[in-house]
């Protein structure tokens, strides 16, 4: 049991970016402790045991994922920082991915871990935009995308000064958006080049046990640099004096001091807090100023086979939409189901032999959240049971097909999890996985020692969070001794 | 504490630091940058290793002095001593 009542930093949060940020405290000697309010580490990268079985959150495939020997990548100096050898991870590659555009997919884009494979997908089904799309690369490539204060640009604009065909323009923003995007329609420039180089410069893999690999690799790394952490322990609010945080009051009544604080919750959910320390009462309606729009729902089916058998064998994730247009913004209805995400988990190289125990189809839609925070329990769930088929049918028109009746035989359970379920585990308002529109490069609040890390200081992606943790403890606290 | 020494000392720290950089051909008076892949945040932690390790501060105004091996030498070396006759 701790009894500390002060430390040198105080993190709120045990996802990827307090952990790293944690490591790295702890590791030059800081006094740290990480206050999280679930049970679990993890955050908005999660997982979580049900009916016996234990299910990833969020995490499709780890993102800029370079091979043994590239340097000066985000993976490459997230290892060097924390001190993780990269076989710890055990990073496996993604087989092969598509962004598939039309009612039925009709134009397909694929891509590996070999940029070449895009490149060359590009130029046959747009020759004529081929110079632009190798114009656009080397701009993304020599473009600093980790500078703190770059002023911001419109991507989408960036972007039609080199690619004129508005097909192709939408099939590149799709995965891109859909894998960090925090704005609707458009997105900051840097924003474009850090997910684009994550994705297609680099590449998907995942470890073989899936995200609590890493969160295990991070939560031992953290241990054993003398890092303390309250699971169960959230922070209800920060109490501040002469604009400084001078005390952080946990949901036990406890009070904790810190000589910095670090805030991984988003930022509007921490000027919350702040908010709460100031005297506002909890029954106050949280603020929408600010908040993300943005919220998915995702629909998991865990089937009896691989889905190599039923002929879903050759693709690891399916970036999808069926309109002229990608439309990237909060759904009208409860769930958008133009466009969308597929994964197969079992569709990594694992090594010859080893596969997952089962197989798992998982397809992710933009959702609203205001049309799933209101229902009462009843219609939650119809509308959990109604959507999930919808969303189901919706994706499979993009995979070779298979029946209803031979899929409804091979599925051994589901789940699915809403806006709802979001702001439940993570405390995102709004249910906004990508957090806040306004990101803030530098991870500064009104308060002079509060800093935020994570989704809302804007490097994005799991790598993208841990790297945050790690530049905010070190630009704020790590360089000034 | 001899310069060989002190330079064996800051090749520890970047082993540890950046493991996946061959140390065996590290040519003592060419800057580690050019011969290395060490960036920014690289040399940060090579500086606070040798606080946390050595007890050795380097004030941000002297960073450029850990260029090279050679130079980290000539610019360590009389610390560790001064450090080491405290004791």
């Amino acid at each position: 049991m701790n009894t500390r009542s002060h430390y040198d930093v105080a993190i709120i949060g045990a996802g990827m970016s307090g952990l790293a940020a944690g490591i790295r405290l702890a590791h030059f000697g800081k006094k740290v402790c990480i206050f999280e309010r679930h049970n679990a580490a993890g955050g908005l990268n999660g997982f979580y045991s049900f009916g016996g079985r234990k299910f990833d959150v969020g995490l499709h495939a780890m993102t800029n994922f370079v091979r043994p020997g590239v340097k000066g990548t985000p993976l490459t100096k997230l290892l060097r920082q924390l001190r993780i050898d990269r076989d710890e991870f055990a990073l496996c590659e993604q087989k092969q991915s598509r962004i598939a555009f039309g009612p039925h997919g009709e134009t397909s884009l694929r891509f590996t871990n070999d940029f070449a494979v895009l490149e060359g997908e590009v130029a046959q089904r747009f020759p004529a935009q081929i110079d632009g799309f190798r114009r656009l690369v080397a701009l993304v490539k020599t473009y600093d995308d980790v500078s703190l204060d770059a002023p911001p640009e419109s991507a989408r604009a960036v972007v039609r000064q080199h690619i004129a065909d508005p097909l192709l323009e939408d099939m590149l923003f799709c995965p891109v958006m859909y894998y960090g995007s925090a704005t609707e329609h458009d997105m900051e420039f840097g924003q474009f080049v850090i997910m684009f180089k994550a994705l297609f410069l680099e590449g998907f893999a995942r470890p073989f046990e899936g995200v609590r690999v890493v969160i295990r690799v991070l939560l031992e790394k953290y241990r054993a640099a003398g890092g303390e952490r309250r699971m169960k322990c959230g922070v209800q609010r920060i109490v501040t004096r002469d604009g400084r945080a001078a005390a952080l009051v946990l949901d036990s009544g406890e009070e904790i001091t810190a000589g910095h604080v670090i805030s991984s919750i988003g930022a509007p959910e921490t000027d919350w807090l702040v908010h709460l320390g100031a005297g506002a009462s909890d029954d106050e309606t949280v603020p929408h100023e600010g908040v993300g729009r943005l919220s998915f729902v995702e629909t998991i089916s865990v089937l009896r086979r691989q889905p190599a058998e039923l002929g879903w064998g050759s693709d690891t994730i399916v970036f999808f939409n069926d309109s002229p247009r990608f439309s990237y913004e909060k759904a009208a209805a409860p769930v958008d189901m133009r466009s969308g995400v597929i994964c197969f988990p079992n569709n990594f190289e694992f090594g010859a032999g080893r596969t997952l125990p089962e197989g798992v189809f998982r397809v992710t839609c933009l959702a609203n959240y205001d049309e799933w925070a209101h229902l009462d329990d009843t219609d939650y769930r119809a509308g959990k049971a109604c959507w999930f088929a919808d969303m189901q049918r919706s994706a499979r028109r993009f995979l070779p097909a298979v029946d209803d009746a031979t899929l409804a035989a091979e599925i051994v359970t589901t789940d699915m999890f809403t806006p709802r379920t979001i702001t439940k585990f993570t405390g995102h308002f709004g249910g906004a996985i990508y957090g806040a529109p306004a990101k803030r490069r530098q991870g500064r609040t009104r308060i002079e020692n509060l800093y935020l890390c994570g989704t809302d200081q804007g490097f994005l992606g799991i790598v993208g969070a841990m790297l945050s943790g790690i530049s905010m403890a070190n630009y704020h606290i790590l360089q000034k001794g | 504490m001899t310069k060989d020494e002190c330079k064996k000392l800051v090749l520890d720290i970047i082993a540890d630091i950046a493991p996946d950089e061959d140390l065996s051909n590290v040519k003592p008076d060419v800057r580690l940058r050019d011969q290395l892949q060490l960036d920014s945040m690289d040399f940060l932690d090579i500086v606070m290793e040798l606080r946390k390790r050595h007890g050795i501060e380097v004030p941000e105004k002297d960073y450029m002095q850990l260029a090279s091996l050679d130079s980290s030498a000539e610019y360590l070396t009389p610390k560790f001593i001064e450090l080491a006759a405290k004791r």
